[in-house]
């Protein structure tokens, strides 16, 4: 008898989840909804968070002017806690409860893919700003339909950074520091590998670390009595700034070459301004670029949140921007239009640059590498696809 | 060779930092056989409070450093008094769980508070910045500081627990409880000494860690508040020199696999460690093998 | 023995029911997929939390390592049913990555539960970060970036199936001679012994059938979500593991269940909150153990039995007043 209410209580699990369901569907028919499934909380959150903030930037710009087709745009805001499995689920709940047209969001690679069956089986197109592994949009069984991105991918961006390598600064002996607990960084640092070579560079030296370390004197120790010229550390902002300060602190004084991770302004704090000469990286924009609309989103950007834009609050509006243009376009509000009409986007004009989409649905745009002198930005140079 | 006394240097200041908050877990260890989980966080709090020192009120190092000590002193007789005593004749495992529950209370409380991301402590003055260069080995004055004033702290604490009376006490109880208290030591008050004794270090291991790595987030003891208890263990839990061993050896474990090209499995290693000592050796380096009596 | 007999007929009558229900409903788009996902939460919680209970709250060792089990399940499964994508690949991968968690369980734990005292927290632990690094160095794994794309076969009938197994089995083992030897080790480890009870032979055999189980949650996982990386199995997961089975009350599979079923309804409500979750799962952790130690459901199960008990006390309380 004792196990009866046990195996009910396991049974009825379905009808006790019923508590969380509201339908709302009939589509109020004068807004269009679009999802935003983000990291607000959890490791990642300042990347969701500040892609947030773009996305409602451009929204409000958006909706001030008109809306699309008449119609305001309503964003359904969800945080997926940065775990890939509450990405998955929310993303099911926006495209099956919330019945929205497309969803922005997740902002990291993982939690991207995680929500691309979904957006494949429901017919939904999902879109991050800041998903850059290469297998997010394209992997060996072809294109994903509903898989889009307005960010460069990781090949891209460790080619760039290999060719400015061997070709700006004339260096042909590099050392990669790795974060190997980051996919980002390992997918740049092969990247780098393979054109640094094939412009006839070698690399001497590959170490490693895992995000959130604090001690890599024992990894500079040991590259420091190696014959290299020039150090690519391909990682994120917290470990980069430690890495260079402790670098310089040990004397090494080779330049350091890093990708978009290095944009924020705690890579300054971390490292010092002094520790920072002689360090690039490549980036979405630049904030010393004079094209008229990087000057004035960083003005309504700075006239709306009071402080500096980074490469995830351009992107975030980069992607909002694009959406709205392709809805703009599509012959119906839903899914299967709009995600015709993203792949059919030819030179659309954002912040970070103006893209068409590819076959393989990546933009095709220029990428920036900036020279840090002091710890400002002091150099900048676009590079074209 | 020069890389090596090189690493021996890097893996000599990890050390001390472990080696001070191993202290703090084998000290209570010793007195109610509690794995005090919160212990890391405490050392968390001694970073963020210096932070604020430095950073906010503009003290100087080693005002700061004294401040952070008082302040983790204080919240480590608070946790023992509000969380652990009430739970004196409960099970083990209540314990244990109410102590991860104080750590993951710290940590997110704190997160709560201050925000989640990384702050980096305020610049040093210049002769905290300096280095040295003997013979090709690089020494940074950082190094020196964070040896030296662990050494000092340690020095202090082998000298109230060998030489005062209250001491004394502490040794006393972690022999055998009820027989101390037979001799009319107060046992509620000197487990509180330990705690205090314990948070205290652990503070001071903050702050040095703070200026020495120049960052600090909400979630920083865990690691190496695991690693210490390691190194607790293997030096043999409950003996305060053993946890200097212990600190000491795995901070130079850490760096050295670092340094010879295995930096992912550092922490991997550390816990093999672990493990390798509880099958082979559970009483660690210094303990002696007690039978258990019935 | 034909009451027994009657009792589980009446059991499995009851369970086809609630199957059927449940699975019209799903036919009927009344349970849209977000409800499901949510039921494949709860139903892989439910999973970990009777198994990580057999462990914890039965035997009374304290286990900080079960995302490690869990883990072992989901990265096999995963494995395996991308390389045979078949819903025969699926049940192979899930026993697989059991049996192999089973095993490691065996290594770990027959060394460190001789042992007496929290070593095992410790030592599970660091088995579990090993298990971490090691998958997030691994070429076949994928490392950080953890695979994706697993094919899916996980529906209702397959988390209807694995959850009651689980429950059934691990409530059998409990009434078994072996389950027996567990609870009585819980309360009085000498005494135990001094009746005969091999109680390092018994710990043993509890935390690996406990790992087992855990593994078939990870399986589940994998198979359910699509993607899996080694971060989601890291020391927070066995954290909310232990926050589940604490709260339903050590020593309680109904009490696991109801706690997996209100953290999972705690959760969605505190959605828009999310910097409060782990502080109140941390509040609650140590009011708990300082106010009622018991959780909710103390060691006592909740069935039929103790509801009619209930109702009868209420019928005779009103016939007296």
């Amino acid at each position: 008898m004792k196990k009866t209410l046990t195996l009910l209580l396991a049974g009825a699990l379905g009808l006790a989840t019923f508590a969380g369901c509201s339908s709302d569907d009939a589509a109020s028919s004068n807004t269009i909804k679009i999802g935003i499934n983000y990291e607000l909380s959890g490791p990642v959150a300042t990347y969701g968070q500040a892609s947030l903030d773009g996305i409602k930037m451009a929204m409000e710009e958006i909706n001030a002017a008109g809306g699309i087709k008449g119609k305001k745009i309503e964003l359904k805001e969800y945080d997926n806690k940065s775990e890939p499995a509450e990405a998955t689920t929310l993303a099911t709940k926006l495209m099956t409860s919330d019945k929205v047209v497309a969803v922005l969001g997740p902002a990291t690679s993982g939690n991207f893919k995680a929500t691309i069956p979904i957006a494949t089986k429901d017919k939904v197109p999902v879109i991050s700003g800041s998903a850059t592994a290469d297998d997010v949009t394209v992997d060996d069984k072809g294109v994903k339909e509903y898989a889009f991105r307005t960010c460069f991918n990781d090949s891209f961006q460790g080619n760039a950074m290999a060719n400015f390598a061997s070709k700006k600064l004339n260096k042909t002996k590099a050392v990669m520091i790795v974060d190997s607990s980051s996919d980002y960084s390992k997918g740049l640092a092969e990247n780098f590998k393979k054109t640094f070579t094939a412009n006839g560079g070698t690399i001497v030296g590959e170490e490693a670390y895992v995000t959130k370390d604090t001690e890599f004197n024992p990894i500079l120790t040991r590259i420091k009595n190696q014959d290299f010229d020039v150090i690519y550390l391909p990682g994120y902002y917290n470990e980069a700034g430690k890495i260079i300060k402790q670098a310089r602190a040990l004397q090494i004084t080779a330049p350091v070459l890093g990708g978009d991770g290095f944009d924020s302004p705690v890579l300054l704090e971390q490292a010092g301004a002094s520790a920072l000469n002689d360090v690039y990286f490549t980036n979405h924009y630049s904030s010393l670029d004079q094209d008229p609309k990087v000057v004035k989103f960083i003005a309504d950007f700075k006239a709306k949140y009071n402080s500096e834009p980074n490469a995830f609050h351009a992107l975030g509006y980069d992607t909002m921007k694009f959406l709205a243009d392709a809805i703009g376009r599509a012959s119906a509000v839903d899914g299967e239009s709009i995600k015709t009409a993203l792949a059919e986007t030819k030179d659309f004009s954002a912040v970070t640059g103006t893209f068409s989409v590819d076959g393989n649905h990546n933009p095709v745009k220029a990428i920036v590498v900036i020279g840090l002198k002091d710890g400002q930005q002091a150099t900048s140079e676009k590079i074209e696809s | 060779m020069q890389e090596l006394i090189q690493q021996l240097i890097n893996g000599l200041s990890l050390g001390s930092i472990y080696a001070l908050i191993a202290l703090g877990y084998t000290m209570v260890y010793g007195i109610i056989q509690l794995i005090n989980f919160a212990h890391g966080d405490v050392y968390m709090v001694g970073a963020y409070v210096g932070y604020f020192c430095m950073a906010r009120a503009h003290l100087g190092f080693f005002t700061s450093l004294v401040i952070a000590m008082l302040v983790c002193t204080v919240l480590g007789v608070v946790i023992e008094r509000v969380a652990y005593k009430p739970l004196r004749n409960s099970t083990r495992i209540a314990v244990l769980i109410t102590a991860i529950g104080v750590s993951l209370l710290l940590e997110y409380g704190m997160m709560f508070f201050v925000g989640p991301e990384v702050r980096a402590y305020p610049p040093m003055p210049g002769f905290m910045e300096a280095s040295y260069n003997i013979g090709g080995v690089i020494i940074r004055a950082q190094q020196l500081l964070i040896i030296g004033i662990s050494l000092i702290l340690m020095i202090g604490l082998q000298y109230i627990v060998r030489r005062t009376k209250v001491g004394k006490a502490m040794r006393a109880v972690s022999q055998d409880a009820d027989a101390a208290r037979l001799m009319g030591i107060n046992v509620d008050n000197t487990i509180s000494l330990t705690f205090a004794l314990g948070s205290a270090l652990a503070g001071a291991a903050g702050v040095l860690v703070g200026v020495y790595y120049n960052s600090i987030d909400p979630l920083m003891g865990i690691l190496p508040g695991l690693k210490a208890f390691v190194a607790a263990v293997l030096g043999g839990i409950g003996l305060i020199p053993g946890a200097l061993i212990g600190g000491y050896v795995i901070g130079a474990v850490e760096t050295l696999v670092a340094g010879y090209g295995f930096s992912m499995y550092k922490d991997a290693v550390v816990f093999a460690i672990l493990i390798a000592v509880l099958m082979v050796k559970p009483t660690g380096l210094l303990g002696k093998n007690v039978r258990e009596k019935v | 023995m034909s009451n027994r007999y009657a009792r589980i007929g009446v059991q499995v009558v009851l369970l086809a029911l609630v199957y059927g229900i449940v699975w019209a409903l799903i036919n009927a788009g009344v349970i849209d997929d977000y409800i499901q996902a949510t039921m494949a939460t709860i139903c892989i919680n439910i999973i970990l939390a009777v198994s990580l209970n057999l462990i914890t709250g039965f035997t009374g060792q304290f286990s900080l390592g079960h995302a490690g089990f869990m883990a072992i399940g989901a990265y096999t499964t995963a494995l395996v049913t991308m390389e045979y994508p078949t819903t025969w690949g699926f049940l192979g991968g899930v026993f697989l990555g059991a049996i192999l968690a089973a095993i490691v369980g065996f290594l770990i734990g027959l060394p460190t539960l001789r042992l007496r005292g929290d070593y095992l927290a410790i030592a599970t632990l660091g088995m579990a970060e090993i298990i971490r690094i090691l998958l997030l160095n691994f070429d076949f794994t994928n490392g950080a970036a953890g695979l994706s794309g697993i094919p899916s076969f996980v529906g209702w009938t397959w988390l209807f199936v694995f959850t009651v197994g689980t429950i059934v089995l691990i409530s059998n083992f409990l009434h078994s001679s072996h389950g027996r030897a567990s609870i009585s080790i819980r309360e009085d480890e000498i005494a135990a012994e001094s009746v005969g009870i091999n109680a390092t032979r018994a710990k043993t055999l509890a935390f690996t059938v406990g790992a087992f189980f855990g593994a078939i949650a990870g399986g589940l996982y994998a198979s359910y979500f699509y993607f899996i990386k080694p971060d989601l199995f890291g020391f927070l997961k066995s954290i909310d593991i232990l926050v589940i089975v604490v709260l339903g009350g050590l020593g309680s599979l109904t009490g696991s269940i109801i706690a997996a079923i209100l953290l999972a309804l705690l959760q969605t409500f505190l959605q828009p909150f999310p910097e409060l979750r782990m502080i109140i799962y941390s509040l609650a952790l140590v009011m708990i153990m300082i106010f009622r130690p018991q959780g909710l459901m103390g060691s006592r199960e909740l069935n039929l039995a103790s509801l009619t008990r209930l109702t009868r006390r209420g019928r005779a309380a009103e016939g007296a007043s």
